[in-house]
């Protein structure tokens, strides 16, 4: 599929830019979906589009297909505040994330497509003695398991982030903070898009619009899918659909631990650069960090209630915003110019869900809570891996869906069983 | 944001209240007599269709009184909320469009 | 200024005012936008466009504009991105133009047109790429070149308000269908608000109006946001007055009669300033006596291009042709006009504003014919390409649209029920019906949306790529998605995408409309809650001696807690070794009112009790306390605190500070959902009690100075017991507990008498040098004690037993939690202990939050075996000491381990030891 003139570069650019650019050509192809597949992965967000891109090339499985009900990376991919980090303190979590991490550090060149990954930090400020030494907790975990962190005192955080209020009298001073300077944002929808320019150059079939209504089984395992475009054949069916786990797998008759519920986000109106990093404030429920358009990218707690509606409340708008102004009062006079809500599959632990089900031949990926976007390129390698030869990668060995049986859950908060409280 | 008609301080934004979800999930009554799979399902499994959801708020910032919504999670349109002690009088709360 | 006689009925010509822009002053009138202002000193290039830096003028008149955005004010009060359309003119106005360097007129970023034919949409995905690490470097230039204004540096002088309110009829729009609806609506004695965004709104008899006011987004149950702006029509707000209001507004019903927006034309170079959307030129001439140009070209696809010459020529505007795109329709003639059916617009000339069209004929594929091209000396292009509906809140609230083929635009299609549309924004278009786009072609660039930059050359590109969806065409080329949200851009996005797939245009889609309408400052949606107002701030009734007497305080949830008393010029250190020194060896008083209060009635308590513990509560008897732990269903530790037993069917709970909300709302759900049965009421009584500690060898000593009615020998109220009585005159509850270990009261006053009891307890251990302590030393205290806390050892993943509490856990009752203890993770080897930890060399401090590893070099074969706690130096020990959660720690007493800090590049090599420090036994709090 793949000619030279196709390949992205600054070299093609300029060549396609004496003609007008009408030499380029699609991105994906849109084709017809095939009577059978050797795997389906039933969503066309960042994860399943990772995930066939992976499938193809590490796995060699070409005859796959990405069925996405709506338009590509429309989901969470395209509503997240882009953050990428890999700042956990459990084992399970923290070597999962920073294989993330690395993934990141050369996706763009991988996928010959600039994903934007900006490494400018991500900083998560510390209000308290005793939540700076939370922080020191967690810093060292990272440490030791090979992942970049740093403790920030606070003159080390006014030097960091110039702009930001560490007046003595806020609200909630600012004591200190965990920065992991690899960690950052990228091009959320660049990711979609790259992966799926990637697996169609490999031969993956990616069709739009094209709903699955229906999981066939027989006694040994999953056998095809009913979708609004017809039955298509498969033995492989890989989910990841977060925000809809819940829905698929009931079509196998497999419960999860999931609620649904929304988030928001928001972005202000573009302005010249103000603020440098990734910052979480620590008093209360805020990320923001600033676009490369220029735009203030804020997003804050889920909306509280299961919903699958992709709006949410303005308390959370106002929540978010004066949140902001307790950290940049000197933003008071900028604007919001857009919010939107994403749908999030909340687990009872917080944590995400990669592996088998009890239904053989199916296969999930999905409960990302607040935190899909930064997973996708580790997501889509492990689970390429777990659809591919059947079993978790050590990576996700730990994300089994088993373990809310036996009762190793991964909470990260301490939260205990409550979705809306991760 | 939603309304809540509270069976006892009338309607109320739900920036009062508390969330619990699901309120079909049912404690077992003897929980050690239970195996680990229905105890584990009690703690983790919870209802998330689409539609009409019957689940928990708690009145915190009012009359504290945990209740038994009836909420469409697509629409968020409140079809019901009555107290779990049963108050015919909250049975049935219209909301506003 | 060139203002016409008669023209301009919202202009005061008896109350002049001075403004600047880029420095320069002008003058205009009362009543004037910036943008007319402007208009009328002959200023025609307000700013730069976002990508190519190309200059722009005014467009638009109102919320629409995508272009004349201007920097508006300066200092604390800067503000980016002002539709100069919008801004109210007032004495001293400052305004700059943005997003250009070194000047407007010379803006180096301009050069990037040289090169734009290499930089389509999404350029940016398709290089940078190598080499890799060169890409911060890249993306520094693309910040630098990014963004629009700039942002104030210092906090906001002006304040914001909220206000809440409620209606039957909402009705947004104080056009003619608003006005009209509102009245009808008003007459059965309903509650009618009517909203408009303009300063302009002429009182309706029993209606509410409300001017200079957005509704910006609509939400569930009938809330609506609305944005009043009271103070931006004036230099600064009136004294005590909010800048701007976040009204949020519960409405019966809303009527909709936003109107509509005119839609642009796209052709070659149509962004120049003194391109102007027909409509807006009118109203310039109409609203404000202000003549956009001298001499006028129009191009239209509908009828509405006839009436704006009407009122071009009644305004002293010499109208040269109108270009009309359509076949001879209906022929109007105009007096001084030649008017060129079956032509187009396909191109402009003119660097720093609009000198000359060029038009040519259409042949029958509606193409121009380029031989019988034809130029037109013009300062003045008005554009009008027929009207969009503005039907933003309708589709906010779920409502569909559907594309009417009669009049050529997307109109409501569904019932969204308590929402009316009507008027333009319902599709009652009076002319103005034109189909959207009409493509040219040719090398020169097509805007279609003139803030972003995005051509018809875009929208082809992202076509031709595969970006087919509506939605992946705005993300791809950024259409739409100024701070304008695509007003005028949209509709024509979406046609030039369908004739580029060569679909029908409904085929296409449409993008969401989100809130909100237009933007919304971020001061108006914080409102008061802003500084030390940011949240609320709990104080207890001893706070203000706290702050007289020199208190470092310290966050603890929504209190603000004594940390420590330094002395003078004390140090922390210095300090709360004193403070724990005075516990341990004399006596000392700390403030725990911030500890939960609950208070338990009914018949069935001590079974409550006992189902909510993990220890047993009916042998409890009346007159003493006992400590218990609650957990979870999961089994993980979720409080811990004391009970006292009061009286019949009567206790009182003590929780933790973080905690006494969420212990509340637990039991309240344990009752009401779970175990309706049962008899008990609960109250919470935290802020109905001052409670104070007086800790200390000396504290009884210093209780029998008190004047009291009680006895506080050992037989009188021994250890856990309580008993009630008088101080002074205030009634008083008197309980025998001790969190540092040693021996200590527990005082509870009612809270107007908290100061009294305070200065009654100081009083009476003046003598033997009483003194106030901290959080700080508490933490010290209870950490020599081996007592763990929320947060630091119990994290929310800890069981009882981690925490070495397994003989506590009953085996003679069910309680919350007790299920889960044994799944197997639970039941396993490998477990995190609660453990005592002391440096090897008896002084290296222990690195708070250090890992547990079981070498002093980290690596592959390092067990981790756990985290370090709580860290302190134990002012009774004299060195250094911690608490940690280590891996089966309770078996490992004795052993060598290391506590690795890596963030500080600190290893300290510990001794694994019993949680409790000093007293194993409990003699002091005995004593």
């Amino acid at each position: 599929m793949s000619s030279h003139t196709s390949r992205y570069s600054l070299a093609n650019l300029i060549r396609h830019g004496l003609t007008g650019h009408r030499g380029w050509t699609p991105a994906w192809r849109h084709p017809e979906p095939k009577p059978e597949y050797d795997a389906i992965i039933v969503g066309g967000g960042g994860h399943g589009l990772a995930s066939a891109y992976y499938l193809a090339k590490n796995h060699g499985m070409t005859n796959i297909a990405v069925l996405e009900k709506g338009w590509l990376g429309g989901g969470n991919t395209g509503r997240n505040t882009t953050i990428v980090r890999s700042n956990y303190l459990l084992d399970g979590n923290a070597k999962f994330y920073e294989h993330g991490m690395k993934l990141w550090e050369g996706l763009s060149q991988d996928l010959n497509y600039n994903v934007m990954f900006s490494q400018r930090g991500v900083l998560n400020l510390a209000h308290t003695k005793g939540q700076l030494e939370t922080f020191r907790r967690r810093g060292n975990a990272m440490h030791l398991n090979g992942i970049d962190a740093e403790i920030l005192n606070r003159d080390d955080v006014a030097k960091f982030v110039p702009s930001m209020n560490m007046s003595p009298d806020a609200r909630f001073p600012v004591e200190g903070g965990l920065l992991q300077p690899r960690g950052g944002t990228a091009r959320h929808d660049a990711v979609a898009w790259g992966y799926a320019r990637g697996a169609d150059q490999r031969g993956v079939d990616i069709i739009q619009n094209c709903e699955v209504t229906g999981i066939r089984r027989d006694q040994n395992g999953v056998v095809g899918v009913e979708t609004s475009r017809g039955y298509i054949a498969t033995k492989k069916i890989g989910l990841a659909v977060a925000g809809h786990s819940t829905q698929l797998a009931a079509m196998a008759d497999v419960r999860l631990p999931i609620e649904s519920h929304v988030l928001q986000a928001m972005v202000s109106e573009p302005v010249k650069p103000v603020l440098d990093t990734v910052i979480t404030f620590g008093a209360a429920h805020l990320y923001v960090s600033q676009s490369d358009k220029g735009e203030l990218v804020m997003g804050g707690d889920i909306d509280g209630y299961n919903s699958f509606a992709q709006r949410g409340s303005l308390a959370i708008v106002e929540h978010v915003t004066t949140c902001l102004m307790a950290l940049f009062p000197q933003f008071s006079r900028l604007a919001i110019l857009r919010t939107w809500g994403g749908i999030m599959d909340m687990t009872t632990d917080g944590s995400p869900i990669i592996g088998t089900t009890p239904v053989p031949g199916l296969f999930l990926n999905g409960g990302w809570c607040y935190g899909g976007f930064k997973a996708t390129p580790a997501s889509g390698w492990v689970f390429a891996h777990t659809v591919a030869t059947g079993q978790p990668h050590v990576l996700n060995a730990e994300l089994s869906l088993d373990r809310f049986h036996t009762g190793r859950v991964l909470d990260e908060k301490g939260a205990g069983p409550y979705p809306w409280l991760h | 944001m939603i309304l809540l008609t509270c069976p006892h301080c009338g309607p109320r934004g739900i920036s009062e209240f508390t969330y619990r979800g699901d309120a079909t999930v049912a404690r077992p009554t003897a929980p050690e007599g239970v195996d680990d799979t229905s105890w584990v399902e009690y703690l983790h499994l919870r209802d998330n269709h689409k539609g009409p959801h019957d689940e928990l708020w708690h009145h915190v910032q009012g009359c504290r009184r945990w209740l038994r919504v009836r909420r469409d999670v697509v629409t968020h349109k409140v079809i019901s909320c009555c107290d779990l002690a049963g108050d015919p009088a909250g049975d049935v709360a219209e909301s506003n469009p | 200024m060139n203002r016409h006689p008669s023209m301009g009925r919202l202009i005061d010509r008896n109350r002049p005012l001075s403004f600047t822009f880029d420095g320069e002053t002008y003058r205009g009138y009362h009543g004037d936008t910036l943008a007319s202002a402007l208009m009328a000193n002959g200023v025609r290039v307000i700013g730069r466009s976002f990508k190519y830096h190309r200059p722009r003028g005014i467009f638009g008149a109102g919320s629409e504009d995508p272009s004349a955005l201007v920097q508006m004010r300066a200092g604390a009060r800067a503000e980016p991105n002002m539709r100069a359309t919008q801004v109210e003119l007032y004495e001293g106005l400052v305004a700059h133009s943005q997003n250009n360097w070194p000047s407007l007129n010379w803006d180096l970023g301009a050069a990037l047109g040289l090169v734009s034919r290499f930089l389509p949409a999404g350029f940016y995905y398709k290089t940078f790429m190598w080499p890799g690490k060169f890409w911060p470097h890249y993306e520094h230039l693309i910040r630098n070149m990014a963004g629009m204004g700039r942002s104030a540096k210092a906090a906001d002088p002006d304040h914001y308000e909220k206000r809440h309110a409620h209606c039957d009829v909402l009705v947004i729009g104080g056009g003619a269908a608003g006005r009209t609806a509102a009245t009808e609506a008003a007459k059965d004695g309903s509650l009618v608000w009517l909203v408009d965004e303009n300063a302009q709104l002429e009182a309706l008899d029993n209606v509410t109006t409300m001017a200079r006011t957005t509704a910006f987004g609509k939400y569930d149950d009938g809330l609506y946001g609305l944005v009043e702006r009271t103070g931006d029509h004036l230099a600064k707000p009136e004294a005590g007055a909010p800048r701007q209001i976040l009204w949020l507004v519960r409405a019966g019903r809303m009527i909709l009669a936003s109107g509509a927006i005119e839609r642009p034309l796209v052709f070659a170079n149509n962004d120049r300033p003194g391109i102007l959307l027909a409509s807006a030129a009118a109203r310039y001439l109409a609203d404000y006596g202000v003549a956009p140009g001298k001499r006028a070209v129009i191009v239209a696809n509908n009828d509405s291009a006839y009436d704006v010459a009407s009122t071009l020529i009644e305004g002293g505007v010499e109208v040269a042709a109108i270009i009309d795109q359509r076949h001879m329709t209906t022929r109007r003639e105009i007096a001084g006009c030649e008017i060129l059916h079956n032509h187009a617009v396909i191109d402009t000339a003119g660097r720093h504003g609009l000198r000359r069209v060029t038009i040519a004929p259409l042949d029958v594929d509606g193409d121009a014919v380029p031989q019988s091209e034809r130029l037109i000396d013009c300062d003045l292009l008005c554009v009008a390409g027929g009207f969009t509906p503005s039907v933003h809140l309708f589709s906010q609230a779920g409502g569909k649209l559907t594309f009417r083929d009669d009049i050529q635009t997307m109109v409501p299609k569904t019932e969204v029920p308590g929402i009316t549309v009507v008027g333009t924004a319902n599709g009652e278009l009076d002319g103005g019906i034109g189909a959207p786009i009409a493509l040219s072609r040719g090398k020169a660039k097509q805007f279609i949306d003139l803030q972003n930059d995005v051509t018809a050359a875009d929208v082809e590109l992202a076509a031709r790529e595969g970006y087919r969806s509506v939605e992946h065409l705005k993300r791809y080329t950024t259409l739409g998605m100024g701070t304008d949200q695509g007003k005028t851009s949209n509709l024509n996005g979406i046609a030039a995408l369908a004739n580029a797939l060569d679909k029908p245009l409904p085929d296409v889609g449409i993008t969401t409309y989100r809130a909100p309408y237009t933007p919304v400052t971020i001061g108006a949606l914080a409102g008061r809650e802003v500084g030390a107002f940011f949240t609320p701030t709990r104080r207890t009734p001893l706070q203000e001696w706290h702050e007289d007497n020199g208190a470092v305080f310290v966050p603890a949830g929504l209190w603000q807690r004594p940390h420590y008393y330094p002395r003078g010029g004390e140090a922390m250190a210095d300090a709360v070794k004193r403070e724990v020194l005075a516990v341990r060896e004399n006596v000392a008083i700390v403030d725990v009112s911030t500890l939960g209060r609950i208070d338990l009635h009914g018949v069935d308590v001590a079974e409550f009790l006992n189902r909510v513990y993990i220890n047993g509560f009916k042998t409890l008897a009346i007159g003493m306390c006992r400590y218990g732990v609650m957990l979870r269903d999961d089994g993980m530790i979720f409080d811990d605190g004391t009970v006292a037993h009061m009286g019949d069917n009567h206790y009182i709970m003590t929780t933790t500070t973080a905690n006494a909300g969420p212990v509340m709302a637990h039991l309240e759900y344990y009752l009401q959902v779970v175990w309706p049965d049962l008899d008990v009421r609960l109250t919470s009584i935290t802020d109905q009690w001052a409670v104070v500690a007086v800790a200390g060898p000396q504290s009884r000593a210093l209780l029998e100075n008190l004047d009291s009615d009680m006895e506080f020998a050992n037989q009188a109220l021994p250890f856990m017991g309580w008993r009630a009585g008088e101080i002074g005159n205030i009634a008083a509850q008197v309980f025998r507990i001790s969190f540092s270990g040693e021996l200590a009261y527990e005082m509870a006053v009612p809270s107007d008498h908290g100061h009294a009891l305070w200065e009654m307890l100081l009083a009476a251990g003046k003598d033997m040098d009483v003194i106030p302590y901290g959080t700080e030393a508490l933490t010290t205290l209870r950490t020599e004690k081996g007592h763990f806390v929320m947060g630091p050892e119990a994290d929310g993943r800890a069981s009882a037993d981690d925490m070495g509490l397994g003989r506590m856990l009953s085996s003679k009752k069910d309680f919350i939690g007790r299920r889960s203890l044994r799944l197997p993770a639970l039941m396993t080897e490998g477990r995190l202990n609660l453990v005592g930890l002391v440096p090897t060399d008896g002084k290296t401090a222990i690195p708070p939050g250090a890992i547990m590893g079981n070498r002093e070099t980290p690596g592959p074969s390092m067990e981790k075996a756990g985290h370090v706690a709580t860290s302190v130096f134990s002012a009774t020990l004299g060195k250094p000491i911690a608490t940690a959660m280590v891996t089966n720690g309770r078996q490992r007493h004795g052993e060598t381990l290391w506590a690795h800090s890596p963030v500080d590049g600190r290893v300290v090599q510990v001794e694994v030891t019993d949680p409790i420090f000093i007293d194993a036994k409990g003699e002091r709090l005995r004593a």
